[in-house]
């Protein structure tokens, strides 16, 4: 489903990914752990090219990411993003946020679009909230508004990029519960976050990145129990 | 001075403000549209969107008005033969000088928005012009209507100048009368006040919104 070859991102003289090969297949929920500023959300960011690589290659769905507009748009529409600060559309409401997408980009009646976001505002147990504006909403909701905002696109693969990390604690569990679901229904996710009690129950697999570079990877158990390298005994040390 | 030729005179004054009123509206309007794109190619990466749009705004915003619109009322004639009457110069000289200040301000309204705005409505498979359009304007609009209250308060007090070219909007209408009634005194005093009473209302409504708008941050 994604496919990464060596991928490098520079910032200037910053050096943030140095050559990352991974495969992520279908259905699979891969985890990303690391330090800050070991890279994990750049990578993240890379595989729907709101960074744009400095080299290397990255497949998803079977195309091939290039620079040309058409080719980067019709890989978004196929890859569903969760941001760390939500970005729902201030002036929309619940609703309008969600169906806008698929009524502008996949052209889908305004009625369809309508259904789809009322079967996943449902699905997120937010139905009550389809005509409250962001702002009315907790960090909590908001958050699953997001995500069904980003399924309302019907994607094959959905990134998380820290879902969790902006929301006050007693809000982290809705966010996760509607997350294990969804790994639970079959979706592909790429999911970074410091919510190791997530990765350990739904994660197939988890990667630990550290200084651009993955350091180690394998199932949750093996890295949470067993990890081989130094560095990551030493991260999971700190926070487990 | 003799206050008494004031009244019979109000009727003429008042199809000046009817011109000043509507060319200022105008060239707000055709302002906004041109300052939108240019704020836009302001922040283009591409240096042939980039520059272009840069050397507009710096020339018309460093130059004079009433140069700009003597230039596009007297000058253009000479230069290729197109001889525009008075109202259709002064709206276009008017446009471009609006275009300029609209689109620093527009520019200045579309950074005030989060990237995050962009980045969502483009990981959801929007063209550049679909999260404009539907995100990031609207938001932008949103937070400078003040800005635009004040541009268009600036206007129409400027479109005094359009009197140079002999556009029949209120001054226009003032010097003729005084010119007749040789009373400049109570004549120029009651222009004033019509500019006063058109500019003062539309003062209240940017200091309404402009508190509006920080009360809705908070919320």
């Amino acid at each position: 489903m994604i496919e990464l070859k060596n991928v490098h991102k520079y910032f200037g003289h910053l050096h943030v990914l140095k050559g990352i090969t991974n495969k992520v297949e279908q259905g699979e929920v891969v985890v990303i752990i690391g330090p800050s500023g070991s890279g994990k959300s750049t990578l993240l960011r890379c595989i729907n090219y709101l960074e744009e690589p400095t080299e290397g290659e990255i497949v998803v769905d079977g195309i091939k990411l290039n620079h040309s507009a058409t080719n980067i748009n019709r890989v978004r529409q196929e890859v569903g993003m969760v941001f760390q600060s939500f970005n729902l559309f201030p002036h929309m409401t619940v609703l309008e946020n969600i169906t806008l997408a698929p009524k502008k980009v996949r052209k889908m009646p305004a009625a369809e679009a309508e259904e789809i976001a009322r079967e996943l505002l449902a699905k997120v147990g937010l139905s009550e909230k389809a005509d409250a504006y962001p702002r009315q909403l907790s960090g909590g909701q908001q958050q699953r508004v997001a995500i069904a905002r980003a399924l309302a696109m019907r994607p094959k693969v959905m990134l998380f990029d820290e879902p969790t990390s902006a929301l006050d604690p007693e809000m982290i569990g809705e966010v996760l519960d509607v997350m294990k679901q969804l790994a639970r229904d079959g979706m592909t996710m790429v999911v970074v976050t410091h919510e190791m009690g997530f990765a350990r129950e739904v994660g197939d697999r988890v990667i630990f990145m550290d200084d651009g570079r993955i350091i180690e990877e394998g199932k949750p158990e093996e890295i949470f129990q067993n990890p081989k390298n130094e560095r990551t005994q030493a991260f999971l040390s700190k926070i487990l | 001075m003799n206050w008494a030729v004031v009244p019979p005179i109000l009727p003429l004054l008042f199809i000046g403000v009817r011109v000043t009123v509507t060319i200022t509206l105008l060239s707000v309007l055709t302002g906004l549209i041109i300052g939108t794109f240019v704020g836009m190619a302001r922040l283009a990466k591409s240096p042939l969107l980039y520059w272009p749009a840069t050397f507009y705004v710096e020339v018309i915003r460093g130059t004079p008005l009433l140069v700009q619109l003597v230039l596009v009322y007297y000058a253009l004639p000479q230069a290729i033969g197109v001889n525009l009457p008075p109202m259709l110069a002064g709206w276009l000289a008017f446009s471009i000088n609006s275009g300029a200040y609209v689109s620093e301000i527009v520019r200045a309204g579309i950074q005030s928005i989060d990237r995050g705005q962009t980045e969502a409505a483009r990981s959801l498979g929007m063209t550049f012009a679909q999260a404009m359009r539907y995100i990031i304007l609207p938001q932008a609009f949103r937070n400078i209507m003040p800005a635009l209250g004040n541009e268009f308060i600036t206007l129409l007090k400027d479109s005094a100048l359009m009197s140079t070219i002999a556009v029949p909007e209120l001054m226009r209408y003032g010097q003729m009368m005084v010119g007749r009634k040789a009373e400049p005194f109570p004549i120029y005093i009651t222009v004033g006040a019509i500019y006063l009473a058109l500019t003062l209302p539309l003062s209240l409504i940017v200091r309404r919104m402009e508190r509006r708008l920080t009360k809705g941050d908070r919320a």
